[in-house]
């Protein structure tokens, strides 16, 4: 050892590994404008396809004349249902089991539905085209509002089910109705709510909104004739699930499809599914035999692919006249617009909702889902969220803060009172899930104290009794959320999409100089997976992160994985990033045990090498047993030093967070102010705490928008009244609160690293505490429960209806 | 369509092509002089996605013609590195202040701070939230590229960047 012997200290820093704020590796070409997104992708010939969509959001297709739109210079092709036909591809499966029009199959079931796809050289010839297509329509009877869509009078929106008693989730009851689907001990919930002291009643909805990410959804579709081979570049958040689908659907042997995902604009969930953009523009490869381009505006983004939430709670809640809960009914009507194309695992109908029960110990449970057709746009996907856990945590929080106000508790001590205890852990819930870890009350007890929270409610006090005095026009809120989280979907045992276990991979090659790459089955749309899967790497085999490429998005080359969603990709891709590495290790540490001449039992890891134990001198780096394993491995072994793993989760993970918006609405006006956001996260062991924070914010600011404005709303005929950034709430930079974020750190026993997932957890639970601190300021006026979102309109309607305002 | 010559200065470089009077001018900075930086989100001038810099003002692309643009001078997220290659400060600020997710809002965002930074060289919190407000992030919720702009307001202004408390 001499002064340049690095430290310890120093060796880790070098790695840029878990825990670190390391800087991200695709900032460098996003900074310069050098990402290579979907709609960069230009292939020679390459054609543009487009879509001629409905007005109508019910309606009878009398007749599609195309002969002027073929006249139009540079138009090639126009395709329709009975094009798609010849392929067997008019209709497409959706991933909640149901089937969908790729065009219009004799009806139009909602505004904006495609109904032709027209082919032509560029995109202006392509809309030159569509204005060309006449379509001769007979309006029916729209059904918009889902609590009318089970009537016996209501219109019939799907001919191709009538008749049909059962669907892919059970018995219908209506040609309107899609699944019913019941979790929980009705008996047990009924006698609770029997013998309850306290009750509460409140129907609570998450309206309809959507991701809208800043890239909408585009492809570019060619195909070979001569090899038979179909690429497709594609704004995918599953490749493989894309390249499966692709080839059970097309009959394309599933080696000869490859699916590129490039740099993606974002997804939040948009990006799953399959649209009809895809299949159409497919098909019109194989009819041309050119590369055809489909590209979504933003106005098609907002009205035809997928929609989130649109939920209606009839959520009851029991408990003792001290606050202790003692059961919990929740019936949910489910809007999916005129196709189930809910991005679920295929088992689970209503997603993960059954995770309802929250952060509190319910002795027992009960809940039903009920979902129906009405004639909007299909769906809904989960946005940034795994899979109705924003729906649930929202139903929740709002019910706890509902029944405080019953009880005239505080809603932070009614919830510190029911909290799952840590010592419950693993917690079984009353709708069948298994908790793996969690410490509510540290949690809830470091957001108290961080935010000054008794003082704020004193302040509250004083500000309403000035209210009443007639001194401020102001009312205060405080909301509190306290959400858990379920993410990581998930094990085989309970999810899957189209048969497919929903676990995930990596494979590793290391090369001899000590430098390798990864490749990993998910699909990173801006969460840095090549910036920190390679410091999982770093950590777990002490080869720098910058040593370390990771590739993801390209089917031919990465092991399958379902993607990126859900807040999965840590929980599961995460997980077989760790074991793979871990493979890798084991091997360089046979290979280090020979070339050091120890047994490999008498070697420790020690930080990028391994060590003889008690020979402190005798160290042999990563870097070298890369060189060993290409020239010198023991007797016997294979060289070469690669690894793949495939990770089936033995749980989800559980994160978990605290959070407290204080807010400031001025009853004449409605206008609000956040005065403070304060978000704790718990998501385990923190692998890069600079993305985390980013993660964080993000979230943050999808939920200020959901929560305060954001709506994909249908006027009472069915048209779409918030279709582009004009109507539908995106705020900027001035809009947007400034958030303070913390943490707790309890890791994931299962995890091979511990770690959670958090993407998702700002926006399952951002939206309670806006809408907590919304129905908290204006509760001292009498109100129970004011539904989101909450724009200015809505609250100065809110302070008019309960007397506020002349 | 009958197609017109058009002019322009891009980056620095005389640009030329042929294009239809309905060309927008995004379509023609990424089709025919197939630089892809610049992005389209939304087509109704919101989200800023699109925004080049011309004749020292910053304009959204996707809502002015290819032939409006005739003998202007234009600026694009790839003209806005350093000239020997380096990311230049608000690059750098964005990297280093973690002012970006996906990447697809970054080159109009930092498109648009550049001519923000020229127009006031110190501007405040809300000056810098305002004078972005014409750009859509859907990721990273604002702050940190509030941050990154003034990391290299800080840099350019030749002073130590001070990251203000939580």
């Amino acid at each position: 050892m001499n002064d340049l012997t690095p430290t310890r200290e120093q060796r880790t820093a070098a790695l840029e590994g878990m825990g670190c704020k390391r800087k991200r590796v695709e900032d460098i070409r996003f900074t310069q404008g050098r990402g290579n997104y979907v709609d960069d992708v230009k292939l020679p010939g390459m054609l543009h396809g487009d879509f001629v969509r409905s007005p109508h959001p019910h309606a009878r297709v009398k007749k599609i004349d195309d002969s002027e739109a073929l006249k139009v210079p540079g138009v090639l092709a126009v395709i329709t249902a009975e094009t798609l036909k010849t392929v067997n591809l008019a209709w497409m499966p959706t991933l909640a089991g149901d089937v969908q029009m790729v065009l219009a199959d004799g009806k139009v079931l909602f505004q904006n539905q495609e109904v032709a796809f027209v082919v032509a050289t560029d995109r202006y010839a392509a809309d030159d085209g569509i204005n060309a297509v006449i379509v001769e329509y007979e309006p029916l009877p729209p059904l918009v509002d889902p609590f009318k869509a089970m009537d016996a009078d209501a219109p019939v929106l799907r001919e191709d089910l009538v008749g049909k008693t059962s669907g892919a989730h059970g018995p219908r009851k209506h040609n309107n109705h899609i699944f019913e689907w019941t979790v929980g001990d009705k008996d047990l919930t009924d006698a609770a709510f029997g013998k309850a002291d306290v009750k509460i009643k409140e129907m609570i909805s998450y309206h309809r909104t959507h991701p809208s990410p800043l890239e909408t959804c585009q492809c570019v579709c060619s195909f070979d004739k001569i090899k038979g081979e179909l690429t497709i570049y594609g704004t995918f958040q599953a490749p493989h699930v894309i390249r499966t689908v692709v080839a059970l659907i097309a009959k394309i042997p599933e080696h000869k499809i490859h699916v590129i995902a490039p740099d993606i604009g974002g997804g939040f969930g948009n990006k799953v599914g399959a649209y009809p953009g895809y299949i159409c523009a497919a098909v019109a490869s194989i009819v041309t035999g050119k590369p055809v381009k489909w590209v979504e505006d933003r106005i098609e983004n907002l009205t035809a692919t997928s929609f989130a939430r649109d939920y209606h709670m009839t959520t009851e809640v029991a408990a003792t006249k001290d606050g202790k809960v003692t059961g919990l009914r929740v019936h949910v009507l489910a809007d999916h617009g005129a196709f189930d194309a809910c991005a679920d695992p295929s088992k689970w109908p209503a997603g993960f909702f059954n995770i309802v029960t929250g952060s509190y110990d319910f002795p027992t449970a009960h809940l039903a889902v009920d979902g129906v057709y009405t004639n909007k746009a299909p769906g809904g996907v989960a946005y940034r969220c795994s899979f109705r856990v924003t729906e649930a945590a929202y139903c929740i929080e709002r019910a706890m803060d509902i029944l405080a106000q019953k009880l005239k508790m505080d809603p932070a001590e009614l919830r510190l009172k029911n909290f799952i205890k840590p010592e419950q852990f693993p917690y079984h819930s009353a709708l069948g899930w298994e908790y793996d870890s969690g410490d509510y009350h540290t949690a809830m007890r470091k957001m108290m104290e961080t935010t000054g929270y008794a003082a704020l409610r004193k302040e509250q006090a004083d500000k309403r009794a000035a209210f009443a005095r007639g001194e401020t026009r102001d009312i205060m809120g405080l909301g509190i959320s306290f959400f858990t989280e379920i993410v990581g979907a998930g094990p085989s045992k309970n999810c899957d999409i189209l048969g497919i276990a929903m676990f995930d991979s990596c494979e590793i090659r290391m090369h001899p100089t000590g430098a390798g790459i990864a490749r990993v089955g998910s699909k990173s749309q801006g969460q840095g997976h090549e910036t920190t899967w390679a410091q999982i790497i770093a950590t777990e085999i002490g080869i720098p992160a910058d040593n370390i490429m990771v590739e993801e998005g390209n089917t031919d080359t990465a092991p399958y994985g379902l993607g990126t969603y859900g807040s999965r990709s840590t929980p599961v891709a995460g997980a077989a990033i760790a074991m793979a590495a871990r493979k890798i290790k084991a091997k360089a540490q046979m290979i280090a045990a020979y070339k050091l001449e120890v047994h490999e039992d008498d070697l420790e890891f020690d930080i990028d090498g391994f060590r003889v134990r008690g020979l402190p001198e005798k160290f042999m780096s990563m870097k070298d047993i890369c060189w060993a394993a290409y020239n010198s491995v023991p007797p016997g072994m294979e060289p070469g030093l690669e690894a793949v793993s495939y990770y089936d989760p033995p749980n989800m993970t559980y994160p978990f967070g605290a959070y407290l918006c204080v807010m400031d609405i001025d009853v004449d006006t409605g206008v609000y102010k956040v005065r403070r956001f304060y978000a704790l996260d718990d998501c385990g062991t923190r692998i890069n705490p600079m993305i985390i924070e980013g993660q964080v914010h993000g979230g943050l600011t999808e939920a200020f928008a959901i929560a305060m404005g954001q709506e994909i709303r249908y006027d009472e005929v069915g048209n779409v009244v918030t279709g582009s950034f004009m109507d539908f709430f995106m705020p900027t930079a001035v809009e947007t609160p400034h958030w303070e974020t913390d943490f707790t750190v309890t890791p994931s026993p299962h995890h091979p690293i511990g770690a959670k997932g958090v993407g998702e957890s700002p926006n399952v639970g951002g939206v309670p505490a806006f809408s907590n601190a919304v129905n908290d300021a204006f509760s001292f006026l009498g109100s129970t429960h004011i539904q989101m979102p909450h724009d200015f309109w809505r609250n100065w309607k809110a302070a008019k209806d309960l007397g506020a305002v002349a | 369509m009958a197609k017109t010559h058009v002019t322009m200065k891009v980056n620095g470089a005389e640009v030329e092509g042929l294009v239809e009077p309905r060309t927008l001018l995004v379509h023609f900075i990424r089709e025919n002089l197939q630089m892809t930086g610049t992005h389209i989100g939304c087509e109704t001038t919101h989200c800023g996605a699109c925004t080049v810099d011309i004749d020292g003002m910053s304009v959204k692309s996707c809502t002015m013609f290819a032939v409006q643009a005739e003998g202007s001078d234009i600026i694009t997220v790839e003209g806005m590195a350093n000239a020997d290659g380096t990311l230049s400060a608000l690059q750098e600020g964005f990297r280093m202040m973690h002012g970006l997710q996906c990447g697809f809002c970054t080159p109009g965002m930092i498109v648009r701070a550049h001519r923000l930074l020229k127009e006031n060289s110190s501007p405040s919190e809300p000056e810098i939230r305002m004078g972005i407000s014409g750009n859509i992030c859907r990721c990273t919720g604002y702050q940190n590229i509030v941050k990154a702009i003034q990391y290299a307001a800080a840099k350019i202004n030749g002073v130590e960047f001070q990251e203000a408390a939580e």
